[in-house]
């Protein structure tokens, strides 16, 4: 899949059905979403009520039960996956941030986000060049050399989101994304988030409870009981 | 692409290193268990090298001299040496006992030749320091290993000998030092009884009324009084015939058990330390499997340890091939300390054994590849634990 022709996400009743007969439970009961290029969407709800379960959809690490999914112009699920190597897709359409960085401890700063261009088959001089790029642009590049516990929380999340960019994808999926830090810093990777998503046209999806994030949003999409729907958000200036 | 393994073992090479150290000491008793083996094979064949003989002639049906008790008559010799083929031909006798030396006392073998002809089979090959053995009595040629000094007075049975020359690497099948004394002293040492045992068979004898016929009871004292027999005797063949043809004769008319030296070897080796080997070898493969164990077992934890790094490298569309290889390399790597630092430990302390250790190179590229292999049959359980890792893992909720 060529990751130029790849713009946003759309999401059409999806379905995810865990179990089966009087034991099944129905995590997601028709969830519709679309994301476009360079826009940051909030996605909240209260524990259970299905938002893990979506980002597994999303982030094609679980087969949804039903419904439709697009990346770009192709579609990636239709009732059944659509495409064979999930682990490719995964590697070169979709980029992932976490709770906590989860970044790679024995490998340096540098090579923790240039990692996914050298599993994608890029040369380790290209890979680096991507990831200083990257890292530059996020303010961390005085810690390339350092290793992940030499790095400060927010330090370490702008290292995950640099590794979530590096391979150009067309949607990342960040899953309460600022949960460990306080409200300057939380604001700061939203921020950051933003201009990310300007700068590499990316479709961002931002799993949150963080109170303090969630009115910076443009867009918020309420998840209860497996069921989402749409509002708008407050927006607030992150100046 | 970077090594994952090279990179975690970089990162964590205190915990390598000393895990491996711990396992090359394993690997290093491994290696020196096998060294023990090759050490006992060899000490057979110095045995066999340094008795200087091409055949052996022991008393019938016996699998004498050194895997069983053998007797021949001390003039057996006069005889051998007559048939066609044979060189030389020389009485040894073969005793292992404590022997003393003040309050000190050595295993050894006691080894009787025939005195002051060097170059006779049985003899010790080469002198290290000192001379070989000139007079018919109480001197003795020592092996270094007994520890016995040029000059030393050391005790066998009721006699006291000079130890007048030092010889090296002459030791028994079972690694004890020789020491080469006057075969007739050896004789004696062998059937030597205690003063009072002597006079009561000398009184059980005088009573016997068979014996009472005028110089028969003389002649039957003197022939409890001495030792006729030696344990075999050694032979050594003319150049260009062949020890088999040689034996052969000596076989069907002299009705003696003859070995070439090839049959001797087969002795030694195939039955004499047939058992230990076989005890050796139940170490060796007891050894292997803990040392397995362990490689699976520290493996296995370090996996257990990245669970959310292999599942983070999985979500980021890390190939399984990718993550089982990184294990891999790590176990192989583990694995690579380990022989170095056993390698090293066995040619350390191998000097220090009692008994000879033979470190060949061909055993320690065997225990190499051993050990790459256990690495890799270790990992497994890792390689398992790790792929089964879902990569939702990394996700959460």
């Amino acid at each position: 899949m060529a990751e130029r022709h790849i713009q946003g996400i759309r999401i059409e009743g999806l379905r995810k059905r865990y179990g089966e007969g009087d034991t099944a439970v129905d995590a997601l009961k028709g969830v519709d979403m679309q994301v476009a290029p360079g826009e940051v969407v909030g996605l909240i709800g209260p524990s259970g009520s299905g938002k893990s379960t979506l980002l597994k959809c999303l982030g094609a690490v679980i087969e949804p039960s039903a419904g439709r999914m697009t990346l770009g112009q192709e579609v990636i699920y239709d009732d059944g996956w659509q495409i064979g190597d999930l682990r490719a897709l995964r590697r070169d359409n979709i980029g992932f941030v976490f709770q906590a960085p989860y970044l790679i401890p024995f490998l340096d700063v540098t090579d923790n986000v240039a990692l996914l261009p050298m599993l994608a088959g890029r040369s380790n001089s290209e890979s680096r060049r991507r990831a200083l790029e990257l890292l530059e642009a996020l303010d961390v590049a005085h810690r390339a050399r350092a290793m992940p516990s030499e790095l400060s929380g927010g330090e370490q999340q702008r290292v995950a989101i640099a590794r979530a960019l590096v391979n150009r994808p067309p949607v990342i999926l960040a899953d309460e994304p600022t949960a460990p830090l306080d409200s300057e810093r939380a604001l700061a990777v939203i921020r950051i988030l933003n201009q990310m998503a300007q700068q590499f046209s990316t479709a961002i999806i931002v799993v949150t409870h963080d109170e303090k994030i969630i009115p910076t949003f443009r867009r918020i999409y309420h998840i209860r009981d497996g069921r989402t729907h749409e509002e708008a958000g407050e927006a607030k200036s992150l100046e | 692409m970077i090594s994952l393994a090279g990179r975690d073992i970089l990162h964590a090479w205190g915990k390598f290193v000393f895990t491996g150290v711990g396992l090359g000491l394993l690997i290093g008793v491994t290696l020196t268990m096998a060294g023990v083996y090759r050490g006992m094979v060899d000490d057979a064949k110095v045995l066999l090298d340094n008795s200087g003989a091409d055949l052996w002639v022991v008393q019938q049906g016996t699998l004498g001299p050194y895997a069983e008790s053998s007797s021949l008559y001390d003039d057996t010799w006069r005889s051998i040496l007559g048939a066609a083929g044979v060189l030389r031909a020389a009485n040894v006798t073969y005793l292992t006992m404590q022997v003393r030396r003040g309050e000190r006392d050595v295993r050894a073998m006691v080894v009787g030749i025939v005195a002051g002809e060097p170059g006779q089979p049985g003899q010790p090959g080469f002198l290290v320091a000192g001379r070989h053995i000139t007079r018919s009595h109480y001197e003795a040629v020592a092996d270094l290993a007994s520890g016995f000094q040029l000059g030393d007075r050391i005790q066998i049975r009721r006699n006291h000998y000079t130890v007048v020359g030092l010889t090296r690497r002459m030791v028994s099948s079972g690694g004890d030092p020789m020491i080469f004394i006057p075969l007739r002293d050896a004789q004696a040492a062998q059937f030597l009884k205690d003063n009072d045992a002597i006079v009561r068979q000398r009184a059980r004898t005088a009573a016997n009324p068979a014996f009472g016929a005028p110089n028969v009871l003389d002649a039957v004292l003197a022939s409890q009084g001495s030792n006729p027999y030696v344990n075999a005797v050694l032979v050594q063949i003319e150049p260009g015939h062949d020890p088999e043809a040689v034996a052969e004769p000596l076989r069907r008319w002299k009705r003696l058990t003859v070995y070439t030296r090839q049959q001797m070897e087969e002795i030694l080796i195939g039955k004499l330390i047939a058992t230990s080997s076989k005890q050796i070898g139940m170490f060796l493969v007891i050894l292997a499997i803990v040392s397995a164990a362990i490689v699976a077992f520290i493996i296995y934890t370090l996996t257990l340890g990245k669970i959310r790094e292999i599942a983070v490298l999985k979500l980021i569309g890390t190939r399984n091939r990718t993550i089982a290889g990184m294990i891999l390399q790590q176990a192989i790597g583990l694995g690579l300390i380990g022989f170095v630092v056993g390698k090293i430990a066995a040619t350390f302390w191998a000097p220090f054994f009692p008994k000879y250790v033979l470190l060949e190179t061909g055993d320690a590229l065997r225990g190499f590849i051993a050990v790459v292999v256990i690495c890799i049959l270790a990992s497994v359980l890792a390689i398992r634990a790790a792929l089964k890792v879902d990569p939702a893992e990394a996700i959460g909720g």
